[in-house]
């Protein structure tokens, strides 16, 4: 993993403060009688609404969205001290990694990933982030989910998943490094709670998320004020679907950890998901070990994430697969969205992402 | 539950999937059908996947849900939070997504009870198209014409009212011409729809029962429009009506100068570092018009006039572009070395006039802290941000009447004009006529929460108008 600070090296000229010093802005307004204009007595020039549609200047809806999400990249990097990307390997943190490299072009990625280790990753996963941060020139900052068990800070639950375990991991780590920012490839398509989260998104000096007191987002105005110790999520690719994910990573070219891929797997059956033999996710003595031809729909833990049956060996055999699908991907394979059906309203409010 | 995907054997492919993207609200009152009719449109176009619709389908029997229909309640497909489920309502602004063959939308799902003024300001700022309820057997209320006259204010380019629950008044044609001439009404009166700024089409639907949804419905025979959904599909994106038809502006967000510190990956894959050790390009999103390298542009900085200069490159991510348009993120490159730098803009030359430090604007207020004259506050246009004062509040609209009232603060909800000093002067064009480079944000320096939408009203400078006169 490369371990090399690169973030001062790109010179983005943000310059000091974005504030312009108060000039005589006071004392001016005594003495002056009131316009009163109606609202509404002016009339706008025509647009033309309801002409016919085409024109040279339509832009497909996977540019749309990219541009939007460079848009709100550059917005975030301008406007913050510190900014930092989770990154988890899976593909749509790598579809976010994709888009600052194009934001930035032909400049470095000007702020370092983060990634929350919780011991349970896909072996194959950790490789794939660290030849990725390799390929970049990036920093990479790891907080362990493991080390707060070792040291009696977090304990384990009884069912074993260690997803939830990862808010505190986060938050320490946010902290430590003095992030202000920090960019997540949460999309509102995934979740009926993150259907209602914000593009930038504050969060309290406990990362607490309060759906009921957020910001209005207007245009593409984007505020991203916080004072002392708050700190903002930013997602980029809220607007997108796992559809637009996929077809995105298509067009693009985009390489991902080998698991999203069919692949012969040693599985066994459990909550009505195909789950991973591996060293912590061991089958109970009832349950059969058999090997089937499967893919991974969502990358988290080996402990809570089920692979599907597939043999969808390339990203367009995905694409169709998914275009077709009639589950939703977090539904299919994660077994910590199944906890409750407000399991990621919970998580989201402690300081989740 | 299965884990069986169901795969598709043949006959789709990636050329053949939607291609633009359209973003719409909903807006209406209080039971008219709202999340019913975002329930329909999600499920008939089926954008609603198996095992979401079992659960809505368990809680849907779980509180009895249907009566002697026995359906599903639609509503809880929209419904997110803990509480609003709870509850019963909707809380906060949910955003939904869909596909046709045709198109990709996203939905902003705006609740009607509360705090409705800042959930549709909200939703509309951003919406190609609002679709407005009416409950067929109540007509157009007070609220409709609140939502009507938001949605001129912030000058939506397509409005659609849906006459929702037509199956409960016997799919009359005369209650639906009806409502539909009061609409029409309201509107002139509003300026809606006239001068073809904006659409208005009406269109009569049960949300409950899919007529007019999606497909046409055979019960309402004497009407001949489009179904909704086939409206949706066809209206033009609000970028697609102006790219061609606005100058050209372009808020710099951050300068790109690697100075030797270039992208790895773009090094390996054979990026000239010699040629690019020098490269100073202007980064942002294009907001308005279109640019084509050799334009003459004006660059706009607080404290300079005007300087003019010529685009020789349009860069993206590595590609070279002959041109390009709203809303596309690109990055610039100009003829002359300029001191440019964040909070600037580009302009198409000679399009923009002079930036002026006195803003005269409309403010939504979308705060619980009310505005008062004398208050400091921040503005936030395109990527500069600066103090300003409230000087004066000089009204405030009446919604339901559409009449403006004297008014010397603005509290949750309101729409008013007001008059601030900024502490720098802005490029400030008419909102009237700049959808983007007209709006800005007024922010709360204490907290930082936004509390206003602002949209830019012509200087009084300007104006032979005697309601400027001083």
């Amino acid at each position: 993993m490369s371990t090399q600070t690169t973030n001062e090296e790109l010179e983005l000229d943000v310059l000091e403060s974005d504030l312009e010093t108060p000039s005589a802005a006071q004392g001016v307004a005594s003495g002056l009688s009131e316009p009163r204009a109606g609202l509404i007595e002016d009339q706008p020039r025509g647009v033309g609404a309801g002409a016919a549609d085409g024109g040279s200047s339509r832009l497909s809806s996977l540019d749309t969205l990219e541009s939007e999400a460079i848009h709100i990249i550059r917005e975030v990097v301008a406007e913050f001290e510190k900014p930092a990307l989770l990154f988890s390997g899976g593909k749509d943190s790598v579809v976010m990694l994709h888009l600052a490299t194009k934001a930035f072009w032909p400049g470095k990625v000007p702020f370092p990933v983060l990634h929350v280790d919780t011991g349970h990753n896909f072996p194959e996963v950790i490789d794939f982030r660290d030849r990725t941060v390799e390929r970049l020139g990036l920093k990479l900052v790891v907080g362990s989910v493991q080390e707060f068990i070792d040291r009696g800070e977090l304990a384990e639950r009884a069912d074993g998943t260690r997803n939830p375990l990862q808010t505190v991991p986060l938050l320490d780590a946010i902290q430590r490094n003095k992030f202000d920012a920090v960019f997540g490839g949460g999309r509102r398509d995934e979740d009926k709670a993150r259907a209602k989260e914000r593009i930038l998104s504050l969060r309290d000096e406990f990362g607490q998320w309060d759906p009921r007191n957020q910001r209005p987002e207007l245009w593409n105005l984007y505020n991203g004020r916080h004072t002392v110790g708050q700190h903002v999520r930013a997602f980029p690719i809220s607007n997108w679907t796992e559809l637009d994910i996929w077809r995105y990573i298509e067009r693009e070219n985009i390489e991902l950890p080998g698991l999203y891929y069919a692949h012969e797997r040693e599985v066994f059956a459990r909550d009505g998901m195909w789950r991973a033999v591996g060293e912590v996710s061991e089958p109970l003595p009832h349950e059969e070990v058999i090997t089937k031809l499967v893919r991974y729909r969502t990358v988290g833990d080996m402990s809570c994430t089920g692979a599907v049956e597939s043999d969808a060996r390339t990203v367009a055999d995905v694409v169709v697969e998914v275009a077709a699908s009639t589950l939703t991907e977090r539904g299919a394979t994660r077994a910590d969205d199944r906890i409750s059906e407000a399991a990621m309203e919970d998580r989201k409010k402690d300081g989740y992402f | 539950m299965s884990t069986e995907t169901a795969l598709l054997d043949a006959g789709l492919n990636s050329e053949a999937l939607p291609s633009t993207l359209f973003r719409f609200a909903t807006a209406g009152s209080v039971d008219d059908g709202k999340s019913t009719l975002v329930g329909r449109l999600l499920h008939d176009s089926k954008a609603i996947l198996a095992d979401t619709l079992d659960a809505v389908a368990r809680t849907s029997a779980d509180r009895g849900f249907g009566g002697e229909k026995g359906g599903i309640d639609l509503a809880l497909l929209t419904d997110g939070l803990r509480a609003e489920r709870e509850q019963g309502i909707t809380i906060d602004v949910a955003y939904r997504y869909f596909a046709t063959d045709r198109r990709s939308f996203i939905l902003a799902d705006c609740p009607g009870h509360v705090q409705y003024t800042k959930n549709t300001v909200t939703g509309a700022s951003t919406a190609d198209a609002v679709v407005v309820l009416i409950d067929a057997r109540k007509g157009v209320l007070e609220q409709t014409r609140r939502h009507l006259s938001v949605l001129q204010l912030l000058r939506v380019a397509h409005v659609i009212v849906a006459v929702n629950k037509i199956d409960l008044v016997d799919f009359s044609e005369q209650v639906f011409r009806d409502i539909e001439a009061d609409v029409q009404k309201v509107a002139r009166e509003l300026g809606l729809g006239s001068d073809g700024v904006a659409d208005l089409l009406v269109v009569p639907v049960s949300a409950l029962d899919g007529d007019n949804v999606v497909d046409r419905s055979e019960r309402t025979p004497w009407y001949t429009g489009p179904a909704l959904l086939e409206v949706l599909e066809t209206l033009p994106a609000a970028d697609e009506l102006e790219a061609e038809l606005e100058s050209f502006r372009f808020p710099v967000q951050l300068v790109i100068r690697p100075q030797g510190a270039l992208a790895p990956d773009a090094v390996a894959a054979g990026l000239n570092v010699e040629a690019y050790r020098d490269y100073r390009a202007y980064a942002g999103q294009i907001t308005e018009g279109s640019v084509k390298v050799g334009d003459e542009v004006s660059v706009i900085s607080p404290g300079h006039e005007p300087r003019t200069t010529t685009v020789i490159g349009i860069d993206f991510a590595g590609q070279s572009l002959d041109e390009a348009a709203a809303p596309q993120s690109v990055a610039v490159r100009l003829a002359d070395e300029i001191d440019i730098a964040r909070g600037d803009t580009i302009a198409a030359a000679g399009t923009v006039r002079e930036s002026t430090a006195d803003l005269y604007a409309s403010l939504a207020w979308l705060s619980p802290k009310p505005l008062r004259e004398g208050q400091k506050v921040l503005v936030k246009h395109g990527t500069r941000t600066v103090q300003a004062l409230v000087r004066n509040v000089t009204g405030k609209l009446d919604l339901a009447t559409f009449n403006v009232e004297p008014a010397s603060n603005l509290e949750l909800n309101d729409i008013g004009h007001a008059q601030l000093r900024l502490s720098a002067p802005l490029p400030l064009e008419n909102y009237l006529h700049h959808r983007r480079t007209g709006a800005f944000l007024v922010i709360d320096p204490i907290d930082g929460n936004t509390l206003a939408a602002g949209l830019v009203k012509d200087h009084p400078g300007d104006h032979e108008d005697e309601r400027y006169v001083i």
